[in-house]
């Protein structure tokens, strides 16, 4: 008897948890984007366009519609995406060549965009690609099962990574993407598989890495004009000493960051956004917030990042199979490294390369993905049974 | 579908959590190098930034005014707008080109092309009057900005042009006081600085902020208005009777090198520097033109050299004396010539002065006198006394551009040359130097350093800084001194000089009548220079005339000028005459009383008052004496001045 109704609790509960914290995050990162988007574009889309709500109409289109299709996504068995998901890899490996084809956009001197049916809207495969990798990831996971440890399922696991991180590298020439998507791949490895050893390995190997190559670049053993990458390294060390050419969009962040000081210059207030700061309300978005809402505005941002990370962490150990905590897991990974490298690359960091911040910077495509993995997350949290919580 | 079921394990379970922390841990880092950025280092890129968004347009500081020794004011100031057009503030283009076309005058195809033509601020018109500039800015056009501005102006014009000099278009020095004194007079631009985007373009919604303007210092000098145009009215006069090509007058203070006065005829007009006063027939390329008006320019006084002649005898004096060679009772012979090794230099009374003492020689201006004390001297004491006076360096005047003495170098001269330099021939120095060397001679023996710049004040007539001059005592002995001053009143009262004797008064001078080179041209500079009282010397006055037409002489042409310009500013500067006895007799000086010449024609009260010994000043027009002042009847000295009024009768 007992048994029963703890059991017709138990069902009840099932049905009725909703993570409502993560959803107000969610809607309330995307709200802000938009409000932010409208502070950093609308100067330069008067100027440009005529029209200063240019980029934010476009973005509160695809917020809208990418909110309706979290709905949608969140209300749909997360479980169903399991068989399709070697599908949806192999379909958004297919998509990137398409940049090449007629049907691609070429914007700021690379082509990363393909044409959609909807005018005025393009798709950045590269978002679809790290998707896809997050559900093909869980699903060849759960199928390795406890193989997973063996060398040769990593292997497997890292050939199955390379086509997707590679064609982003070498066909859309877009760095960023092809890091999160690796990154994406290691941190669900290394999430499934027991022991830090080799993990703790690489990232020493990788700090040696890349203090050697900074020690190589200064000390001019390896010529600074022998690649773009290696130029931004350099203008990474001292962006006030290449203020015209690669240090330019970095020097300009830190200009609006350094003045938007503790309390901000207020929303709107921005004088970097008046041209200073090119595509303000893009990659670098986050230093207008910056100057526009000083330290607290920032850190306010920053915190509300970490909260939704740490939901994803608690949907991730409360997800009632591996797929779902797997699944919950990719976002986490896609969400965390985006955002830790977008500020990192804002605060001169790192060096530069192009990370969108994401909910807030402009994006079509970016939102209408991160939505659909939004959607995917609040799913695996539907099916958490209240007991665990 | 086994596989999708599975649990997960706790150890992954684990690793998540280690994850979320070591996202905190560097989101945590990425906040504190944040915080750093937007504390630490904000001042730094706030500053950056600033220095990015802000543009500068400066306001001009008002320049210091040149003052005269009594406060009149020589060199000004004059606000003046410019007129600039802002394209993106502009609302209605046609209208704004018909105003700026209708105040400003200028054609419509050029103002159109400014008006459209996108840039941030495009200049229409610099230095417009300002009741042009405020109508402008009634018209309360969006888009037309009008700035005001200072320009430098000059109310007299003409007045010592050379030696005030002018402003460009930057309100810098080009010549003149007005270079030498550039860093008391410029004054502190002050900036507007206002915030635009990254085209440059101003922000409507932005105020500005402003840095104002520091006036500069005004510069106190040592000319006199009033004897500045007194002598500029001489000069003038005598270079226009003798067809003269120019005429300088240096009037200066031997005790402290003060002038008082620097006549450069012709002057030009300090309000329209760039404007050639001759006629040019035909059109001037850019170079003729920029020579010809450094040419204009050229203060003669100072920035050219020219061979001295007699003047320069006084120099010869006084070496003869310092160095004990020569006496005023020495006896010397005069045949009209002097020959000199295998030279014949001769005198320019070719039928010779005769048997004459050396105070005569002087008096006669004899050539061979002076060859003979010079071959006294002999050449290392001449060349030791020229030092010593100060003639082989600059004077250090305080204007730009002074030309230095063209002197034989001492091992090249044997007696040839030494007898020519001894009468001022074959060698060349500035007028001032001559004047300098002069004054160093009577002031008592102290070698002066001719100036204008007095002192710096501010605008409230504070003194900020008191120029200071180097001097140097001691040059020439006291019993020199008194022979010279004698000596050269003797020149005056009964020499070559007397055509600037003024009764009343001691003055002191020398005339000289140089050929200009090369020899045998018929040109001529004739010139004299004079000191009064010769007892005390208290102004010393020099007159060049530069190629006279006609008589040439110094003591007959250049000696007058100096006694009509002495006549004038003695008594101005409160020198008073006083008359001996025998000048009383002689020029019947003396109190009378003062006739009626009220009703009488005006010649015949003009020939009255002129055998009388009178000055007269006319006022008005007409044929008849209406008034007269002092009245009939009153005791008056025959110096005063009569002042007649004159009235028309048919």
């Amino acid at each position: 008897m007992e048994q029963r109704v703890r059991s017709r609790a138990r069902k009840k509960s099932q049905e009725s948890y909703f993570d409502y914290s993560l959803l107000f995050i969610i809607i309330f990162l995307v709200c802000f984007g938009v409000v932010m988007i409208y502070s950093a574009s609308s100067y330069e889309a008067q100027t440009e366009f005529g029209n200063a709500y240019y980029y934010t109409k476009k973005e509160m289109i695809a917020g809208g519609g990418g909110l309706v299709l979290m709905f949608i996504i969140s209300r749909i068995d997360y479980r169903i995406w399991f068989k399709l998901s070697p599908w949806a890899y192999l379909g958004s490996l297919l998509l990137i060549p398409l940049v090449l084809t007629p049907l691609g956009i070429e914007a700021n001197g690379a082509r990363r965009w393909i044409k959609t049916f909807l005018p005025g809207f393009s798709l950045q495969p590269a978002e679809v690609t790290k998707l896809g990798a997050i559900l093909f990831f869980s699903f060849m996971i759960c199928k390795l099962g406890k193989k997973v440890r063996d060398p040769k399922a990593v292997i497997l696991l890292f050939l199955m990574m390379v086509p997707s991180a590679g064609m982003v590298l070498i066909i859309t020439r877009n760095m960023s993407s092809a890091i999160i998507i690796a990154g994406i791949w290691f941190l669900m490895l290394y999430v499934s598989t027991p022991g830090y050893k080799y993990y703790l390995l690489l990232a020493a190997l990788a700090v040696v890495a890349v203090i050697l190559l900074i020690y190589a670049l200064t000390s001019g053993i390896i010529p600074e004009d022998s690649s773009f990458r290696f130029a931004r390294i350099l203008a990474w060390l001292d962006p006030e000493a290449y203020p015209d050419t690669k240090g330019f969009q970095t020097l300009q962040a830190l200009y609006a960051i350094g003045s938007g000081g503790i309390l901000g210059k207020g929303l709107g207030g921005s004088m970097q956004k008046l041209g200073f700061l090119p595509e303000a309300q893009n990659d670098f978005i986050f230093s207008i917030i910056c100057e526009e809402l000083g330290l607290f505005g920032a850190a306010a941002v920053i915190l509300l990042f970490l909260m939704m990370i740490w939901r994803f962490m608690i949907i991730a150990n409360n997800a009632p199979d591996l797929y779902g905590a797997l699944l919950v897991v990719g976002v986490m990974a896609h969400i965390s490294i985006q955002v830790i490298l977008n500020i990192a690359v804002v605060t001169n960091s790192m060096p530069n390369t192009g990370i969108s911040l994401p909910f807030i910077s402009y994006g079509g495509s970016s939102i209408m993905f991160l939505m659909f993995e939004m959607g995917l997350v609040l799913s695996v949290s539907r099916k958490i049974k209240l007991d665990n919580v | 579908m086994c596989d999708a079921m599975q649990k997960s394990k706790t150890f992954q379970r684990k690793k998540i959590v280690i994850f979320f922390w070591g996202c905190t841990m560097i989101i945590t880092l990425l906040t504190i190098r944040l915080g750093y950025l937007m504390i630490y280092r904000a001042d730094h890129y706030k500053e950056l930034a600033t220095d990015l968004h802000e543009r500068e347009r400066s306001i001009k500081a008002a320049r210091g005014k040149i003052i005269d020794t009594n406060g009149q004011v020589l060199a000004d100031n004059k606000t003046v707008c410019t007129i600039s057009v802002i394209h993106s503030q502009i609302e209605d283009a046609q209208k704004v080109i018909e105003v700026l076309h209708k105040e400003l005058g200028m054609d419509i195809e050029t103002l159109t092309q400014k008006v459209n033509k996108v840039s941030s601020r495009e200049k229409i018109k610099t230095n417009v009057e300002k009741e042009i500039g405020d109508k402008i800015r009634n018209y309360k056009l969006a888009g037309v900005k009008v700035d005001e501005d200072y320009k430098r102006y000059y109310p007299y014009d003409t007045f010592a042009s050379k030696v005030l000099g002018f402003t460009g278009s930057d309100n810098q020095g080009i010549i003149g006081l007005e270079v030498k004194y550039e860093e008391y007079l410029q004054g502190q631009n002050g900036i507007i600085l206002t915030l635009t985007d990254a085209k440059g373009v101003e922000l409507a919604y932005a105020g500005e902020r402003r840095k104002e303007a520091i006036p500069g210092n005004n510069l106190r000098v040592s000319l006199d208005k009033n004897i500045q145009q007194y002598a500029a009215q001489v000069a003038e006069k005598v270079c226009e009777k003798k067809g003269a090509t120019s005429v300088e007058v240096i009037v200066m203070r031997p005790q402290n090198g003060e002038i008082l006065a620097m006549v450069n005829v012709p002057e030009f007009h300090l309000n329209d520097p760039y404007t050639l006063l001759e006629e040019t027939n035909g059109e001037l390329t850019s170079e003729e033109k920029q020579n010809r008006l450094n040419q204009m320019w050229r203060n003669m006084c100072i920035n050219d050299t020219y061979e001295p002649g007699s003047t320069f005898k006084i120099f010869t004096a006084t070496a003869g004396f310092e160095s004990g060679v020569v006496t005023f009772q020495d006896a010397f012979s005069c045949p009209g010539f002097r020959t000199v090794e295998d030279r014949r230099i001769r005198c320019h009374k070719t039928s010779g002065h005769g048997s004459e003492s050396f105070l005569q020689g002087l008096m006669n201006s004899c050539n061979p006198v002076f060859i003979d004390v010079g071959a006294r001297v002999g050449v290392d004491n001449f060349y030791k006394y020229m030092e010593q006076f100060g003639l082989l360096s600059k004077t250090g005047i305080d204007l730009p551009g002074e030309a230095a003495t063209i002197m034989h170098k001492k091992e090249n001269v044997g007696p040839v040359e030494l007898a020519t330099m001894s009468f001022g021939q074959s060698f060349q120095i500035t007028p001032i130097q001559l004047a300098t060397t002069v004054s160093t001679i009577i002031n008592g023996g102290t070698r002066i350093t001719p100036h204008f710049g007095v002192q710096i004040e501010d605008s409230e007539g504070n003194v900020v800084k008191r120029f200071t001059y180097k001097e140097t005592k001691g040059v020439v002995s006291e019993e020199t001194v008194e022979k010279m001053r004698y000596g050269l009143e003797q020149v005056v009262a009964e020499g070559g000089g007397n055509k600037a004797y003024i009764p009343g008064y001691h003055i002191g001078g020398k005339t000289a009548t140089s050929q200009t080179l090369p020899r045998g041209s018929g040109k001529y500079i004739a010139s004299f220079i004079g000191f009064a009282p010769a007892n005390e010397p208290q102004i010393l006055a020099m007159v060049v005339i530069h190629n006279p037409q006609g008589i040439y002489y110094g003591g007959t042409i250049a000696a007058p000028v100096v006694k009509e310009l002495f006549s004038n500013i003695l008594p101005y500067l409160g020198l008073e005459p006083e008359y001996s006895e025998e000048e009383q007799k002689t020029y019947d000086i003396g109190e009378f009383d003062m006739p009626n010449y009220l009703g009488m024609e005006k010649e015949e009260a003009l020939s009255k008052l002129k055998e009388a010994g009178m000055e007269v000043e006319l006022q008005g027009e007409g044929n008849r004496v209406k008034e007269q002042f002092p009245l009939a009847g009153e005791q008056v000295k025959q110096k005063n001045r009569v002042i007649l009024w004159l009235e028309s009768v048919e």
